[in-house]
């Protein structure tokens, strides 16, 4: 059997942002996979790049981004990096899409939700060849609305985006979402900002689709519990390095970076053992980032050559890759 | 929502009419306590005691303010401004005669100052820090410094004088009719009329005093739709528009524009509004045939009644341009809609 191309494959992606003080350097060659039909995790904290790394595969980067490098690999054959933005265009209408995260942003704010879910209808089906009338596309949207399990679908047709809940706002990005999601969905912590209560629904729902629709996903979560069991593989990124990567229960049951531990450990328990141990520091400065690992001034193990050299990812175990030193064997 | 947005409205329209009031009273008052005597100057400097005593009790000004003010007031219900106490003719006539010309002037220059503080600021926005942004940004910063009235000198000279495309002053050219006097604004008296010649050789007449006028606050406006598109850009809501492709002018024109225009409305409401002050220079070095003419002789000759009646068709043109883009305003965005009483 010949072996398939993966979906996306990324290599060596590097992005800055432009601010006043000068070049954030985000991305610091961060390369992964995702097969068809995968589900795969990125876990990390706030800042590290995770989604600075989605909106480059998709290139949607804000304006101010520079430094843009790397490949982003669709199928084996072309370059998303590189396309031509017409390309780029039908990809994103037919195959990719991205749950944003936080569903008060994403959605414009002047517009009712069923003319925005309506102008995305119409570009992806256009691109199938089909033209759409007006009251096509309404029924359409509100089938969307409806698989999303928003209650009154026809309110929130009619609602401006302020008028709703968080919990609805995040349906409604993901009855967008839906629209042209045909191969891969990327949900950038979907429940970051919602009620404790709402996550759970919100995560079921993705869970459901995703199953439906037979669907890649990148779940990008601090819901470590959800990733654990809602994926296959998962990436630990840290201040813009892949820090590890390993079958997801492999990764959550057999930490070995000094960060995955950490980050494992830091996150609360239900059980009430106590808070954990938190990292202290926090995410480095992207414009002077650390010299060698990125990780090293917040590292108990940090020594002299984690200062000076970049650790590469090795293959410590079959499937289990880190990026220490330590687990360098010399 | 409809209720939600005429309550609005006409809450708006009452604190317009409270702020009229009491700019009608400020100027009132202030018209009278500054120095001069209206009734020497009406009797002329030769003129007896008696004489100049009699037409200040004519002119009701032996009176104290309050009841002066109330007089004033009840004729203002009934379209009286009062006469001018120079030239003996109905402030109200007056400003029928002569506003229309500026207001046209005016409009025209609004309608550059929009127009074009749109393109300006949508192009510098869409490709922020590159030359077409920079284009803009550097205009901006010229138009911005430099005030009108030397905008208008510079076009005379540049395109009146050297270049001789427009004319340098005036309404109409020698041997071209004016239209007879139906809405008193001769662009659309000569539209009605049919009379397309006069209507063109207007437009050629009023194009550059209007684009002297225009320059300032179209550079303004630009800068802040360009601001506006540049921070929207980064949204993410503009990122998800992007992330299911849809197409770039639909963006551009569509989700991008709208918030960002959104604060440059306000901005440009009161920028038309301060062209008329701003006109009085412009139609000055014109020798365009306005309100401020008028206006300037009245605060020279200290004309009562005419300089209350100048403010007070400046203030009303100001509340009008308020209160229309507090519903344009209200209109495009619906969280002011929505919002504006808690709802």
């Amino acid at each position: 059997m010949v072996e398939e191309p993966p979906l996306i494959e990324a290599k060596d992606i590097y992005v800055g942002y432009k601010t006043y003080r000068g070049v954030m350097k985000v991305l610091n060659g961060v390369s992964f996979y995702i097969n068809e039909g995968e589900k795969i995790g990125f876990i990390g904290e706030a800042g590290g790049g995770k989604t600075t790394l989605m909106k480059t595969i998709l290139r949607i980067l804000p304006p101010n981004a520079t430094n843009v490098r790397g490949q982003v690999i669709y199928r084996g054959k072309l370059d998303l990096m590189r396309i031509s933005e017409k390309e780029m265009k039908r990809i994103r209408r037919r195959g990719l899409s991205m749950i944003f995260q936080d569903p008060t942003s994403a959605l414009n704010p002047v517009f009712k939700v069923g003319e925005q879910l309506m102008d995305i209808i119409k570009y992806s089906r256009l691109e199938e060849g089909i033209k759409l009338s007006k009251g096509e596309l309404k029924e359409e949207a509100l089938r969307l609305l409806e698989e999303v399990k928003l209650p009154d679908p026809q309110r929130v047709f009619d609602s401006y985006p302020f008028q709703l809940s968080g919990g609805m706002r995040q349906r409604v990005v993901i009855a967008m979402a839906l629209v042209s999601a045909r191969e891969l969905l990327i949900a950038d912590e979907p429940t970051t900002n919602l009620d404790v209560t709402i996550q759970d629904q919100i995560l079921r729902l993705i869970n459901e689709i995703v199953e439906k629709r037979k669907l890649s996903v990148i779940l990008i979560s601090h819901a470590l519990g959800a990733v654990r069991k809602m994926t296959n593989r998962t990436y630990v990124l840290y201040a813009g390095d892949i820090v590890e990567t390993a079958e997801s229960n492999e990764l959550f049951t057999n930490p070995l970076h000094p960060y995955t531990k950490a980050l494992l450990e830091a996150a609360p328990k239900l059980t009430g053992e106590g808070i954990g141990k938190g990292i202290p520091g926090r995410i480095p400065d992207y414009v002077n980032p650390p010299s060698g690992c990125r990780f090293h001034p917040r590292c108990e193990y940090a020594r002299e050559r984690c200062k000076r050299e970049k650790p590469p990812l090795v293959e410590v175990k079959k499937g289990h890759w880190v990026a220490c030193w330590l687990y360098v064997k010399r | 929502m409809a209720s939600a947005f005429s309550r609005y409205i006409i809450k708006r329209s009452a604190y317009t009419l409270f702020s009229l009031f009491g700019l009608s009273v400020l100027v009132f008052v202030l018209a009278r306590v500054l120095p001069g005597d209206p009734a020497r100057i009406v009797a002329g400097p030769q003129a007896p005691e008696e004489v100049v005593e009699r037409i200040r009790q004519q002119l009701n000004l032996d009176k104290p303010i309050p009841v002066q003010y109330i007089l004033w007031l009840k004729s203002v219900f009934h379209g009286d401004l009062g006469y001018s106490i120079y030239t003996r003719h109905s402030v109200t006539l007056d400003v029928i005669k002569y506003l229309p010309n500026s207001l046209e002037l005016i409009i025209v220059a609004a309608i550059i100052q929009v127009v074009g503080a749109i393109i300006l600021g949508v192009a510098s926005g869409w490709w922020a820090y590159r030359w077409p942004d920079n284009i803009v940004r550097a205009f901006a910063y010229i138009g911005i410094s430099v005030p009108a009235f030397v905008w208008a000198i510079i076009l005379q000279l540049v395109f009146g004088w050297w270049l001789g495309w427009f004319p340098v002053q005036g309404m109409f050219s020698e041997g071209v009719t004016p239209p007879p006097r139906i809405t008193g604004f001769h662009l659309l008296d000569s539209l009605i009329t049919g009379n397309f010649v006069a209507f063109k050789d207007e437009l050629w007449h009023i194009f550059l005093p209007a684009l002297a006028l225009a320059l300032g606050p179209m550079a303004q406006d630009a800068r802040i739709i360009r601001a506006g598109m540049v921070d929207n850009a980064g949204k993410d809501f503009i990122a998800l528009a992007k992330s299911h492709g849809l197409p770039d002018r639909l963006i551009m024109f569509k989700y991008l524009f709208k918030p960002s225009v959104i604060p440059a409305v306000t901005v440009m409401g009161m920028d038309i509004a301060a062209l008329l002050g701003n006109a009085f220079l412009v139609e000055i070095i014109y020798n365009w045939p306005g309100f401020s003419a008028y206006g300037i002789a009245a605060m020279l000759r200290k004309d009562l009644n005419a300089i209350v009646a100048v403010v007070l068709v400046i203030g009303v043109i100001y509340a009008v341009a308020n209160i229309i883009v507090d519903i344009l305003v209200a209109y495009l965005d619906p969280r002011i809609r929505y919002l504006e009483r808690g709802e």
